[in-house]
């Protein structure tokens, strides 16, 4: 069937801020959508909350909001677009649940809105426990022994007397498996389960039989409307069931399955797609017992999902585009296969190369959090590698994910003793496979191994292959066809150095195969390459038959998504691609996180999807010899390769890489400040903890501690003690000597303020400033930041713009600098300048239409500020203010402190854009989750002392809103002694009443705590928190958001009172 | 890998227009010339080797990780290997499977199978892609005469395939209260379509593959199944002579499936091609104009009935290949005749397409019961 023709003008809802579990797959998802519904000549609206995003750019849709999403919401953008149709299998879970939520009001029927993609009874038949189970009994395929409960009575009673122990508990509609876990007796069962039910929206847990330890295999399957049914890929999970698939490092396409394992598993995925009628994508996920042929049904996903854009990687096949195509009536034998251009959608895709998925998880910013994996997933990000072997993609996937290593192997592990390292196979958490690979090491047998972790002793097998090599290398004499042979397992040529102290007899350069989707069967044009060690080079053949003699342009992007470096250098790298686009080059990208838009291979001229190390990309540079590349949009990942490639004469276009290191190196930046009369917070560095705690006395506590390059505060702390040095000190020297200082500067509690600005070295363009609500030490990423700044004088906005200048001017800035300032007693100081592309561009980029990213890419080409056009200095302010707050995903990490510092803890963020700054963070509360709308009870208020001034005027604001304060004892002294009432409660381990069973009277709406020392899961304010964050309540840890927030709900501002912004009209 | 520092065989993978990959030796050293082909399955492989379509014939496989699961005594699809020679990029030492057996490399042996590993088989395969399906050797030992070796290669062919593949004997398969009888004509016929018949409570007779209407009237059967085979299908001049007879002379209801899809056509005055470098894999995507959708299909085959050779008087075209839209299936005027080029029974492959024997058993049953 062709397009309907009842579908004019749809409506595309993304899926919100990026937390654990809904990362920047919906944005490449969301794009794809876009794209294609544009294609053909539908009308697109679009909402989502996150700035971040790609899909949220004027040019993606008709219409775009990024407003908060909720049904209020999405029922006034209904009413004023009144779209005919609603995609809801694009936005993640969240898209769906809103949409799900919307048809069953009967509000879409009413105001004549279609469901595209899912109608409500197959996503309940997908989604609810009970009518899974009963679906799949009824077409006979086998359902793990379970039931459904609503209270923990029940579910203990069935544990003990119906299953036994281990137990499964799967909370009902929660994301990424939200509440989950496996409890082993009735203990961890009630606490389990009583988690569980509190954090499903229908308080609504699954109990189930445990079948840890099975292999987890997985199918991405499409259909359409005429039944035509395909499975995508087939995705084996290293990991066995036990570990959620998004912790999991998954290979594709499933390689210890026989062909009659593979296709019983196939043949149900089918069946069960065709039984539910989801016409689009759906991924299945079995568990296979590893010594028969019996499996169940773990879970159905009718969706688009983080699982679909592995597979569209994996596979050049693309789900989401096609899955919408799909909703709006096309059938897949009459969409053609894009890789092609002659076949069709309708087949399976066959590969000739191995892809393996690595998850990137937040453990070096949350070095007290639980490690352990389980049901609940706790990655942020993941990269992929593609290979010929097995041994090459693992060791790609382990370059690629930036743990700093070339090898598996770990450095923190040689310290430990065989029987350690035998011990620590028993935990289950993100450093298992580099355990196994140093129990493989140490010779403890394979069976052992799998006997403890359950990973197929294929991949054991494998792992020992490279612990081989690494022998052999270190073994005799380093042959032509040893040297091949390592190359093929995926050493790089400095290992191989390292390794076997010998040059390489010959040097292999890299060819580079293409994606195809078919095996070369047929004749492709997909301009998406990975490498390997052959003689025939692909990627060389394809850049000479297309040669246009066009300008080669080489752009890095950003990695895998980790806290501190999300999907924004995403957005900048697509930008800058499309920039060089327009202007006419080439531009050819290397990145390695399956989830992003950067690596949807129509995007660029030509994709590589490799890992970002020197050597990985300069395989690359050997095959297109690059007329220029461009770092400046990559984040840290990208900018880290300047050195490298400067000192390979690569040219850098824009900044240099002298000028980059001159704005990281403390003493040149120093010089280059006093240069320009600009002051900043007095600092000193030290690389050894003697010399740190020294430093830090003679600048007097407290001081902010962080190593010199670094993103999104990794690993930086403010100290009030020498204990706090000694305790940061040591964790950031575990892994070996310092290679550059730590900084230690003097911490100003201060108005923070931001700014980016494009500089072509002469010229330079600020397109807005942004101010921070919380003051200084709360990092930047986990600020609330206002755009235009709202407290600011014309005096110190115009010294912004002075030295932001000045700045850009003495480090000869070509391109994107971003800088930092703190507002002091009086005096402006800088804390600290980037000169790249920051997480901030795209949402200011979007709330001042001034397009950040190509202004600068088109001045890193040569262009200057007055020929396209843009005066020196500040642009006038927007109408709109616009309010950026971020989101955690606390919920997820157990024993993560929420404290706030200056190590950035978010992993996404909302906009909230309107006329005034009050609706405008209004809308970004709302949108970042904060219920404004709560029965009044209580605020409870535990602050540390240099803050306790401030919680006076706060308590009394709290108070004037309706509600009743409670305090531990000395907030309660200091509220009383200023003639504020409050309830006084005991610590977390005191007696009640205390600050741990107030969070189970449900008395509690807010919390507000801030302490000196945070961290440690031992310390009774971290216990209190995390309480907190347990029970969903909303926890505030900076006294400057407590206040933003109470002055929200002063505020007569409702939902009636804030308009729903087309960002088009800007 | 350890194999590999210890035990080095070079092999070499010679193709007619001189076209050398290096590579090592597994199963057996020697040297085999046969027809290069390769297959995009990525599971299977021992189905592969075991089916006698591939008789001839160098196998490819694109998927470079072979021998993953090892190899058992289940999944074959005849008594013994039949390709000439076996390519892949990657074999696996050291298999992990519940059923696994045996290594690749101890099943080759055992086989006497000449394979080669170690090469860039994605070149291979767009070679072939792109040159159409070519001769060629593989070898343990560096040719001293090379040209004498080539034009051993060139002046290769596929001869007598079906007689070397099908068995010289009737055998009968029976199970517990059979539903309908049925000749299984044994042109190099699969496991999987027996076990396929039976399961459906079908009483199969394998008949050579000379057998004659004659001979199958004396076992009175309710059905004939025509199997899969290798070879041009041209060749086999008697087959397509008795099979006339049968189509003409009797009132069967006939199966056909792959080289027996392409017989009947024959038999009927049919057309048949070379293909360029023919269908093989697991996903192979068929459009089916009765059901009027597409279903994934295994295929293996060289050669493909000529569309417009079927003729109104013969029957319709009822199966197309989404992708080249060559003909994948034939229903007959004869009543209850139907054939398709590809592999129902699957193994290796998806199982999308097993409808088409409970047609076949409906078609079965309804004759039965009017006879």
């Amino acid at each position: 069937m062709p397009l309907r023709n009842d579908v004019k003008k749809v409506l595309v809802i993304g899926s919100g801020p990026i937390i654990i579990g809904q990362a920047a797959e919906f944005d490449y998802a969301g794009t794809q959508v876009c794209r294609a519904l544009k294609q053909e000549g539908l009308e697109v609206v679009l909402v989502n909350s996150n700035p971040a995003t790609i899909m949220t750019d004027k040019t993606m849709a008709d219409r775009v909001y990024i407003e908060p999403l909720n049904i209020p919401v999405l029922k006034k953008i209904i009413k004023k677009e009144k779209p005919d149709s609603i995609l809801s299998t694009m936005g993640g879970q969240m898209g769906l649940t809103l949409s799900m939520q919307l048809a069953k009001e009967g509000f879409l029927e009413q105001e004549g809105v279609k469901l595209l993609g899912a109608n409500p009874e197959t996503i309940d038949k997908a989604e609810d426990r009970e009518l899974f189970k009963e679906m799949l009994i009824k077409i006979g395929e086998p359902v793990i022994e379970s039931d459904v409960f609503y209270d923990i009575e029940s579910v203990v009673n069935y544990a003990n007397n119906v299953l036994g122990y281990p137990v499964i508990v799967r909370p009902a509609f929660t994301l990424g498996g939200t509440g989950g876990g496996i409890a082993y007796n009735e203990e961890q069962l009630r606490e389990i389960g009583g988690d569980g039910l509190r954090l499903s929206p229908i308080t609504q847990v699954l109990i189930e039989r445990c079948v840890s330890g099975w292999k987890e295999i997985e199918f991405e399957v499409m259909r359409d409307s005429k039944n035509n049914t395909i499975t995508v890929c087939s995705m084996e999970n290293v990991d066995p069931v036990g570990v959620h698939t998004g912790d999991s490092i998954v290979v594709a396409p499933a390689v210890t399955l026989a062909d009659k394992e593979y296709q019983m598993l196939r043949s149900a995925a089918i069946k069960i797609i065709q039984e539910l009628g989801v016409e689009g994508g759906c991924n299945v996920q079995f568990a296979l017992e590893p010594n028969s042929f019996e499996y169940v049904v773990i879970e159905v996903n009718p969706r688009v999902s983080r699982s679909s854009a592995l597979a569209s990687k994996a596979t050049g096949y693309p789900i989401a585009k096609i899955a919408s195509k799909i909703a709006i009536g096309y059938t897949l034998d009459e969409i053609l296969n894009s890789v092609t251009g002659t076949t069709y959608a309708c087949f399976e895709p066959t590969i000739d190369y191995i892809v393996v998925k690595f998850p990137k998880w937040p453990f070096d910013k949350f070095v007290y959090a639980k490690r352990t994996l389980g049901t609940q997933m706790k990655a942020t990000g993941e990269v992929m590698a593609i290979g010929s072997f097995f041994e090459q993609a693992m060791m790609k996937a382990v370059r690629s994910i930036e743990l700093g290593l070339d090898t598996l192997n770990l450095p923190k592990l040689k310290g430990c003793s065989a029987l350690e390292i035998e011990e620590k196979l028993h935990n289950c958490d993100d450093e298992r496979i580099f355990v196994v690979y140093e129990a493989l090491k140490r010779g403890v047998p394979i069976d052992n191994i799998y006997n403890i972790t359950k990973i197929d002793k294929w991949f054991l097998y494998k792992l020992k292959n490279l612990v081989q090599m690494e022998k052999y290398l270190m073994m005799s004499d380093l042959t032509p066809e040893k040297y091949k042979d390592a190359k093929d397992l995926g050493f790089l040529d400095s290992t191989i150095k390292r390794l076997s102290g010998q040059e390489p007899p010959i040097k292999l350069p890299a060819s580079y195969k293409m994606v195809d989707t078919c095996a070369a069967e047929f004749e492709a044009q997909t301009p998406y390459f990975y490498s390997t060690y052959d003689e025939d080079n692909e990627a060389k053949e394809f850049i000479e038959k297309n040669d246009q003699g066009k300008k080669k342009i080489l752009v890095f992007g950003s990695g895998p998504i980790r806290i501190g470096q999300g999907i924004e250098f995403d957005y900048c790298s697509v930008h800058c691609i499309n920039s060089i686009r327009e202007a006419g080059h080439e531009a050819i990208i290397i990145n390695n996180n399956p989830e992003t838009v950067s690596t949807d291979f129509d995007i660029s001229d030509r994709l590589y999807f490799e890992p970002l190390t020197p050597e990985d990309v300069d395989h690359v540079i050997e095959t297109e010899k690059p007329d220029g590349c461009i770092v400046q949009f990559g984040g840290q990942t990208a900018i880290k390769l300047i050195k490298y490639l400067s000192k390979k004469g690569v040219k850098i276009l824009g900044t240099s890489a002298d000028d980059t290191d001159a704005a990281e190196d403390r003493d040149r930046f120093d010089h280059i400040l006093e240069q320009c009369g600009i002051p900043r917070a007095e600092g000193k560095f030290a690389f050894h903890t003697n010399e740190a705690v020294r430093e830090a006395e003679e600048l007097g506590y407290p001081v902010l501690l962080r190593p010199s390059y670094v993103l999104g505060g990794q690993n930086m702390i403010i100290a009030y003690s020498a204990d706090d040095v000694i305790e940061y000190m040591d964790i950031i020297t575990a892994n070996g000597e310092l290679e550059n200082p730590v900084l230690i500067d003097k911490y100003l509690m201060g108005t923070e303020i931001e700014v980016d600005a494009v500089c072509d070295g002469e010229d330079f363009l600020i397109p807005g400033i942004m101010e921070h609500i919380e003051r200084a030490g709360v990092h930047s990423g986990d600020s609330i930041s206002v755009y235009p700044p709202q407290s600011l004088s014309k005096d110190i906005i115009d010294q912004i713009i002075d030295y932001t200048g000045k700045l850009a001017k003495a480090l000869h800035v070509v391109g994107m600098i971003n800088i930092q300032y703190v507002y002091y007693k009086g005096v402006l100081y800088v804390i600290e300048v980037n000169p790249r592309s920051s997480r901030t561009v795209p949402y200011i980029s979007k709330v001042t239409n001034v397009p950040i990213v190509n202004i600068a890419t088109n001045v890193m080409l040569g262009k200057t500020l007055k020929e396209m056009g843009y005066d020196s200095g500040l642009v006038p302010n927007a109408d709109y203010v616009a309010v950026k707050v971020p989101v955690f995903s606390f919920s997820k990490l157990t024993d993560a402190d929420s404290l706030l510092g200056p190590e950035m803890k978010s992993t996404g963020e909302v906009l909230g854009i309107d006329d005034t700054f009050e609706q405008a963070l209004y809308k970004g509360l709302m949108g970042a989750g904060y219920d404004l709308n709560r029965v009044d009870e209580g605020v409870l208020i535990t602050v540390k002392d240099a803050d306790k001034d401030d919680a006076v005027p706060l308590a009394k604001k709290f108070i004037r809103a309706g509600y009743k304060i409670y305090a531990t004892k000395g907030t309660h002294e200091h509220l009383a002694a200023n003639g504020v009432d409050s309830v006084m409660l005991n610590k977390f381990n005191e007696p009640e009443p205390n600050t741990n069973k107030i969070f189970d009277t449900g008395k509690i709406d807010f919390v507000v705590s801030t302490s000196k020392i945070g961290r440690d899961p031992a310390v009774q304010s971290v216990q209190m928190r995390r309480k907190a964050i347990e029970r969903s309540i909303i926890t505030l840890t900076s006294v400057d958001t407590a206040n933003a927030l109470v002055n929200c709900l002063l505020s007569d501002i409702n939902l009636d009172k804030v308009h729903m912004v087309d960002i088009t009209k800007i | 890998m350890e194999k590999a520092y210890k035990d080095i065989r070079p092999a070499y993978l010679i193709l007619a227009d001189g076209t050398v990959f290096k590579g090592r030796n597994m199963g057996v050293a020697g040297t085999t010339i046969g027809e290069v082909v390769f297959t995009t399955g990525m599971t299977g492989y021992q189905e592969t080797l075991t089916d006698p379509s591939y008789y001839g014939q160098l196998v490819t496989q694109t998927f470079p990780l072979i021998g993953n699961y090892g190899v058992n005594s289940e999944d074959k699809e005849s008594s013994r290997v039949w390709v000439s020679g076996y390519i892949v990029r990657e074999v696996c030492f050291e298999p992990s499977n519940f059923r696994s057996e045996k290594t690749m490399e101890q099943y080759l042996e055992e086989n006497e199978i000449i394979g080669i590993y170690d090469i860039d088989t994605r070149a291979l395969t767009k070679k072939i892609r792109e040159t159409g399906v070519m001769n060629g050797a593989i070898t343990t030992e560096w040719p001293e005469d090379m040209d004498a070796l080539l034009k051993e290669i060139k002046a290769f062919s596929i001869k007598d395939a079906v007689a070397s593949v099908s068995y010289d004997e009737p055998m009968t398969f029976t199970i517990d209260e059979p539903v309908c009888k049925v000749v299984l004509m044994d042109y190099g016929y699969k496991k999987n379509i027996l076990r396929s018949l039976n399961q459906r409570g079908c009483e199969v007779i394998v008949m050579p593959h000379d057998t004659t209407l004659e001979q199958i009237r004396k076992i009175d059967p309710d059905g004939i199944m025509l199997s899969n085979g290798p070879g041009d299908p041209e060749e086999n001049k008697e087959i397509i002579a008795n099979l006339k007879e049968i189509l003409d002379e009797s009132e069967y209801p006939v199966l056909g499936i792959c080289l027996g899809h392409q017989l009947m056509a024959l038999a009927y005055g049919a057309k048949t091609e070379k293909l360029k470098f023919g269908h093989r894999g697991g996903n192979q995507p068929v459009f089916d104009l009765n059901k009027n959708r597409i279903f994934v299909t295994t295929q293996n085959h060289g050669y493909a009935v000529v569309s417009d050779s079927i003729t109104e008087d013969i029957g319709r075209v009822s199966h197309y290949n989404a992708n080249d839209k060559s003909c994948e299936g034939v229903i007959y005027n004869r009543p209850a005749t139907f054939t398709v080029q590809f592999h129902p029974e699957a193994c290796a492959g998806p199982h999308d397409t097993q409808y088409l024997f409970d047609n076949f058993v409906s078609n079965m049953i309804k004759y039965k019961g009017e006879k």
